[in-house]
């Protein structure tokens, strides 16, 4: 099939999440990847808000900025969004007048009424309208809202899968003939999941006992999902503030459980007290932290790339943390269970730097897998031990940790500077500098085990495009096109981005960033600590995810 | 059996001598072999000040966090390991002004954890400001015309939110003080106890003067009447009601719902969640064709 993208808009509260849901999944039963991503104004009802489906033959997991088929809910979305509608793109509205040739009109409300019983049915309509014009057989939609809807009962089912026919039947012979080419069904799987969805199920895997947060976009939907699933495990609390937050998580880490919390910019500017307070006391913890565009309240709904360097250095005084910087929702999974790892074994805090837009889009991926083995727990031996000393200075800088009330041994933790069984000292000749040296040997171990950048001809390339994150789809995408274009053009792309891997870059290299921020963060990060010079770099900052367009307009 | 010699450390003491906080350290010490509780099973938590370092000088497990925090870090303590004695102690300043928001958050969540505040009315380890229960018109160090606003009374709030176990100890009383403070940490659920310690170095009052101002409850008091234990706290900064205040039978604690899952133990002890659980979850992210 050839690649299409689907736009549905409308307003909050009008139900296009749930059309653009129900779609997404016709494809993907269909056999055909699904990438769903939307954006929406900060508020519970009103506004314009788009809810963005591109489907293809292979996963293409990255934003597009034009439709091929627009479907509006009200007039005022129409309006707002029909500069995305491609040329000769299809248009679907419920009421006119638009006498464009490639308009649709389906008066969703009146079928609703007519068909379902109830105006509540007009997401069915709509839904029945894009498989429609998206290609698919009425089948696929009527499997797909069985399935949805059937916990709430056989009338409600009967209600969605009338209204819907009614959309469908409406729309098919306005699509001009043999324009809509029907796609054929494939029997390929997929899974379909939003970071938010795979970060607490890699956590609840990784061991996780304990998560407290404050609720705060984009990051809400993992102490969510704790909440919704008790099978998982972990004991979630709402905190009262972020600071609360990230204190009741490292109590409950000093005794014993794995421990994480999650923010967006704001909450974290709280947290970063308690971030180096983990850092002296040495006492993992995981947080992630779903940037959004700053600063203060910044654009509460929308995506950026902002927090790096802020995560880097939020807590005051030195302490080793290291920062993980998923790209898709398997990585997700897999930096998850990473950040456990490597906070339980250097006794540190991780932070997990995701976005809005990797948070919340729904990705098509050919596989969702949990690490095979549970995670080992880095807990000491208490029977090993003699006299126990929280803080012994070891040649790697990691003390044997225990836990409260793990043994008889007494565990103090102190967020002084402290001797080694972690009592209050001043002693500037011979422990302050000791403990100083302890913490910052964790962190050149940390050093030599950071995963290196992915990288695609990289070391071929004239110009390499440099990504962290959220931002690989864009990237990838947008490489293929300038090597279509017989633009010799490689990758590298991190997802460990603190401490920076050794890396062994060629000189000679036309390097370029490509970043959701205004200031190039990560570059001046490779330049000043990787001695890496950058050509150029590519911001983002409008509170839109990075697209290949987009990079495809700045490197022209 | 234990004895008080059991909590002995030998960390040297950083607070000024003859200052009431090691009245309060020989009164815990006291309560807590009363309770034969060993330094094992004991987690002391505090913020910062010099009543903060109280943790230091008795022998147990100590968390000794950032200012204003201690609660929080007792709350996820006691959640992650109930068999643990968690028990706060810190000072005013730090319980009722950096940390207000989490003492009153504490009030609410009912943690199984005890709650003993250095009152002395003035920040002393910063040298000599106004704390947030320092009374109105008194000079500091800061405040060099005098207090301008009013003393927050935070046992009335501990009352008015059916804090199950509330009182008011002296840091020059120790005999009665360790009498509460066994009481306080036997209760289950959030016990209170603030305790009158006079700041011998900034402090404008004498202890002697302080004790003039106390007013022991009396035998008579009815712990559960609400209104006559605010009544009494509201007494407060003029004189100082002690004692028992108000005691309720215990109520559910933090976490109570959760605790019916996975029963009592440490959470560090809990079997890894079932595998087939874990995959069931990434099933539920597969699409069905």
């Amino acid at each position: 099939m050839e690649e299409r993208s689907l736009f549905i808009v409308g307003a909050a509260g009008e139900g296009i999440q749930t059309i653009g849901g129900v779609v997404a999944r016709c494809f993907l039963s269909h056999g055909y990847p699904a990438f769903a991503t939307s954006e929406f104004e900060s508020r519970i009802r009103g506004g314009n808000s788009s809810v963005r489906i591109r489907v293809a033959d292979e996963p293409r997991n990255a934003p597009v900025e034009t439709a091929d088929v627009l479907l509006a809910v009200n007039p005022d979305a129409l309006a707002h969004y029909r500069p995305a509608l491609r040329e000769g793109g299809l248009l679907i509205s419920p009421e006119g007048p638009d006498t464009e040739k490639n308009a649709v009109q389906v008066p969703f409300f009146d079928l609703a009424v007519e068909h379902g019983g109830e105006a509540i049915y007009a997401n069915a309509v709509a839904a029945g309208t894009l498989c429609a014009a998206g290609g698919l057989p009425f089948s696929v939609l009527e499997t797909v809202l069985a399935n949805s809807f059937s916990s709430k009962g056989e009338e409600t089912v009967r209600a969605n899968v009338a209204s819907a026919r009614a959309g469908f039947d409406c729309a098919l012979p306005q699509l001009a003939k043999g324009r809509i080419a029907r796609i054929p069904a494939r029997s390929r799987r997929y899974a379909f999941a939003s970071a938010n969805e795979t970060i607490p199920i890699a956590a609840a895997a990784a061991g996780c006992r304990f998560m407290a947060a404050y609720p705060m976009s984009p990051s809400t939907g993992i102490i969510t999902a704790f909440a919704r699933h008790p099978e998982l495990g972990v004991f979630a609390e709402q905190a009262e503030d972020e600071i609360a937050a990230i204190n009741m998580a490292l109590g409950a880490s000093a005794a014993g459980a794995r421990a994480m919390t999650a923010t967006s910019g704001g909450g974290f500017a709280l947290m970063v007290e308690g971030i180096s307070l983990a850092g002296m006391i040495e006492t993992p913890i995981v947080i992630v932290l779903a940037q959004r565009p700053g600063p203060a309240t910044g654009l509460p709904t929308r995506t950026a790339q902002e927090d790096l360097l802020f995560a880097l250095r939020g807590g005051h005084g030195e302490f080793p943390k290291a920062l993980l910087a998923p790209s898709d929702p398997q990585d997700a999974i897999d930096k998850t269970f990473r950040a456990f790892d490597l906070a339980d074994r250097y006794q540190i805090p991780v932070i997990v730097l995701t976005d809005q837009f990797l948070a919340d889009s729904q990705f098509s991926l050919d596989e969702l897998t949990l690490p095979e083995n549970s995670l080992k727990t880095h807990l000491a031996d208490p029977k090993e031990i003699g006299d126990y000393a929280r803080y012994r200075l070891t040649e790697d800088g990691i003390s044997p940790r225990l836990a409260f009330g793990q043994s008889e041994h007494l565990v103090v933790l102190d967020s002084d500077e402290h001797t080694e069984f972690g009592h209050i000292t001043e002693d500037l000749t011979d422990l302050r500098p000791a403990m100083v040296e302890k913490r910052m040997e964790k962190g050149r171990r940390l050093v030599r085990e950071m995963a290196k950048p992915r990288s695609y001809r990289a070391d071929e390339a004239d110009l390499v495009l440099i990504g962290w994150g959220s931002t690989k789809g864009a990237i990838d995408e947008a490489v293929g096109l300038l090597r279509s274009r017989g633009q010799d053009v490689g990758s590298l792309h991190f997802t460990e981005v603190w401490p920076l891997p050794e890396l062994d870059l060629r000189d000679g290299v036309r390097y370029w960033t490509i970043e959701g921020n205004a200031t190039g963060q990560f570059a001046r990060l490779l330049e000043s600590e990787a001695g890496l010079p950058i050509e150029g770099r590519i911001g983002r900052y409008d509170g839109l995810p990075i697209d290949a367009e987009t990079i495809l307009g700045a490197l022209s | 059996m234990t004895s008080i010699d059991d909590y002995r450390c030998d960390v040297p003491n950083q607070w000024c001598s003859g200052c009431p906080n090691f009245g309060i350290l020989t009164a815990l010490k006291r309560a807590l072999a009363d309770l034969a509780l060993e330094p094992h099973e004991i987690c002391l938590v505090s913020g910062i000040g010099q009543a903060a370092k109280l943790p230091h000088y008795l022998r147990a497990n100590v968390f000794n966090g950032l200012h204003g925090r201690a609660i929080p870090a007792a709350v996820g303590i006691h959640v992650a390991n109930p068999g643990l004695k968690t028990i706060v102690t810190s000072g005013d300043g730090d319980l009722y002004g950096e940390g207000g928001n989490h003492f009153l958050h504490a009030l609410r969540r009912n943690p199984n954890i005890t709650v003993i505040v250095h009152n002395n009315q003035l920040y002393a380890l910063t040298k000599g400001q106004a704390a947030p229960t320092t009374p109105r018109g008194e000079r500091t160090r800061l405040q060099f015309d005098g207090v301008e606003v009013d003393p927050a009374r935070m046992l009335t709030t501990a009352i008015a939110h059916d804090c199950t176990f509330v009182a008011r100890g002296f840091a020059g009383d120790i005999d009665e003080l360790s009498t509460i403070l066994k009481r306080a940490i036997g209760h289950r659920g959030l016990s209170l106890v603030e305790v009158i310690q006079p700041c011998i170095t900034w402090g404008n009052h004498s202890i002697d003067a302080y004790r003039e101002r106390l007013d022991p409850v009396g035998e008579d008091h009815d712990s559960a009447d609400r209104a006559r234990a605010i009544e009494l706290a509201l007494k407060a900064p003029d004189r100082f009601a002690t004692g028992v205040l108000y005691e309720l039978p215990p109520r559910p604690t933090f976490a109570a719902s959760y605790r019916k899952r996975v029963g009592s133990g440490a959470l560090a002890e809990l079997d890894p969640v079932d595998r087939s659980v874990l995959i069931k979850q990434v099933e539920r992210l597969k699409i069905e064709y």
